[in-house]
């Protein structure tokens, strides 16, 4: 098996951050190889120091092959691309001429058994991936963490042979992530650490953070050092590198509220000294995105990247790092081998994503927005947090009060968006409806 | 498929915020069981935990059997449980496809061939379906099929007659 002239992902994002670059990646996937060719090349030439992407169709994730070769069959168009129903030279007709060291291309897939993908992604000449056995198995499965975990296992010790062709391959852990929203970032921290723990394990020698956006920009700051800190104590031995992933949840709605929120993504990476974003893009909040809206987001965040110039100080301390310390130390206890660790954790709700309700989740944690739109606990369960969450006991979040939340930051920003017009409108073309004052908001949220 | 996830968390259940804060405010002794549920091929949760809210702070019972259920998990858990009700959501674009075939299986089984079942979310990939739709999912066997756009208040007020006039 060869690998022509495929750098190491680890290194591209090392040589860009050093060079002063953050990297910009979309999540991008078709079925059609030729469209899939014509993405990567547009990633590549975008005006900004990208990575490519080809995320994977969700009969390929549920492992459900035989329906993707039907539908390739039948010419029946997926929401991306079938790595492991395509034949593999065509794979390696999409990325020939297209990936190189200069441009590194990561399959993003959403599997909680991935074994099968990540042989077709090997077979094409491809070496880097992420997820991660809770982060892609807790909140879209049912497969048991049992199951998952060793699964991720040979995922891995697969992906690390890689090595011997003399390419360093690369995982990142979606830990960052839980659930898109309303997770607090303590837990988001601890579990992307704890996944790269487990990549090394299986030998994986080169990985990425994740931290997703959340609420609060002063939050999300400290959450992230606090996440550098942790990896460089934790992982000292590896190449890793943060990513940041611009918000999950519900996406504003206005073209400029969405402009916003990517840019806030943008500047969190530069002031935290995150190596890579995932973009989102305008049309992220109703339906998936085209190339060229991609690119476009590709753009917008590099040229909002390139206008920060703010690393960011000290931050207050509220206890992220502390936190996120507690569960690790708990997770680590437990077993000198993470897998089994990660699983007993989650059966004794050491680990507990609030409002996941997979069966192996045990479901006591429970999270709300603050007034400040800073996610707090107001239920920890089991987890061993006690010290530093302090009291909690907000009440549990209504139905009206959960929507509000999760709806907040498209609120926020589409409301930003709106007040811009508003103030730009000459006098006499006001719209017809005035934007809510923050205070109102802050009520609403608050709730 | 993360970029569906993405995309469609966007409207979280085809219900608007402001039927939302009416939920809040209709307080009713209810004691419904109720099965909570999504389809085998949709991995989205949010829905089901805000319905669970919704029907918990009617005064209901909620069992939810959350992400990604075979028809045959369901089939079965629904039938362990005999519930009052069974509400199937989906919001991945497949729930009409999913449900029609689903619905089928739930009257099949003895045990559930009169409990009432309906279905909700963005049922079909380009926006509410057209009235021929949801005939035709209430001919497959639903009792009532709330899509995208059509609020909470219709879901509430089917649960309202549906808990009058369960005789306990």
């Amino acid at each position: 098996m060869s690998h022509p002239t495929t750098g190491s992902f680890g290194d591209f994002v090392t040589r860009a951050q050093r060079a002063g670059r953050l990297v910009v990646q979309p999540r991008m996937g078709v079925s059609d190889p030729g469209a899939m060719r014509s993405g990567l090349l547009a990633t590549r030439d975008a005006a900004a120091t990208t990575v490519g992407t080809i995320t994977l169709d969700s009969y390929t994730r549920m492992g459900d092959n035989v329906n993707a070769h039907a539908a390739l069959a039948a010419g029946v168009e997926l929401n991306g691309f079938p790595i492991v129903a395509h034949d593999v030279a065509i794979t390696r007709a999409v990325l020939d001429g297209v990936v190189g060291a200069d441009f590194p291309v990561q399959i993003r897939h959403g599997s909680p058994l991935p074994e099968t993908i990540v042989g077709a992604l090997i077979k094409a000449g491809l070496h880097a991936t992420e997820g991660g056995p809770v982060s892609y198995c807790l909140p879209y499965s049912r497969v048991p963490l049992v199951d998952s975990i060793p699964n991720w296992a040979r995922s891995c010790d697969l992906l690390a042979e890689v090595r011997e062709t003399g390419v360093e391959p690369h995982v990142e852990s979606f830990g960052g992530c839980m659930m898109g929203q309303l997770c607090p970032p303590g837990l988001l921290v601890a579990l992307s650490v704890l996944e790269c723990m487990f990549f090394r394990q299986h030998g994986i020698r080169s990985v990425s953070l994740s931290y997703a956006q959340q609420t609060n920009p002063d939050q999300d700051t400290e959450a992230v050092q606090a996440l550098r800190q942790l990896a460089a104590h934790w992982l000292p031995d590896l190449d890793w590198h943060i990513v940041i992933y611009t918000y999950m949840g519900v996406y504003p709605r206005t073209p400029n509220g969405a402009t916003l929120l990517l840019e806030e993504a943008a500047r969190l990476a530069v002031r935290t000294g995150a190596a890579r974003l995932i973009v989102k893009t305008v049309a992220e909040g109703y339906r998936i995105p085209t190339f060229a809206e991609n690119i476009d987001a590709l753009e917008t965040a590099a040229a909002a990247a390139e206008r920060c110039t703010t690393i960011a100080g000290e931050v207050a301390d509220t206890g992220i790092h502390a936190e996120a310390t507690a569960l690790i130390e708990a997770v680590l206890d437990l077993s000198p081998d993470l897998g089994t660790a990660l699983a007993i954790a989650f059966r004794r709700g050491y680990l507990d994503v609030p409002y996941c309700l997979h069966p192996d989740n045990a479901s006591r944690a429970r999270s709300y927005l603050d007034s400040a739109g800073r996610l707090q606990w107001s239920s920890i369960g089991s987890m061993p947090i006690r010290d530093v969450v302090g009291h909690t006991g907000s009440g549990q979040l209504t139905a009206a009060g959960l929507l509000a939340s999760l709806s907040y930051v498209e609120r926020t920003f589409d409301n930003a968006s709106l007040e811009q017009e508003y103030r730009a409108a000459p006098a006499g073309e006001v719209p017809a409806t005035p934007p809510p004052r923050s205070d109102e908001l802050t009520k609403e949220q608050s709730r | 498929m993360v970029c569906i996830r993405a995309t469609e968390a966007s409207t979280l259940l085809g219900m608007d915020h402001a039927a939302a804060v009416a939920a809040d405010r209709a307080v009713s002794a209810g004691d419904l069981s109720v099965v909570v549920t999504s389809v085998s091929s949709d991995s989205h949760t949010w829905n089901l935990v805000v319905l669970q809210l919704v029907l918990e702070e009617l005064g209901h019972r909620v069992h939810n059997l959350g992400a990604c259920v075979p028809d045959e998990l369901m089939v079965s858990e629904c039938a362990r449980l005999r519930p009052d009700l069974i509400v199937i959501s989906s919001v991945n674009g497949h729930g009409r496809h999913d449900g029609l075939r689903l619905i089928g299986k739930v009257r099949g089984h003895p045990e559930l061939a009169l409990t009432p079942v309906v279905i909700g979310g963005k049922l079909g990939i380009a926006g509410p379906g057209s009235d021929r739709s949801r005939a035709q999912l209430r001919s497959a066997g639903f009792d009532a099929v709330f899509e995208d756009g059509s609020g909470l208040t219709a879901f509430q007020s089917f649960v309202g007659q549906l808990t009058a006039s369960v005789v306990r």
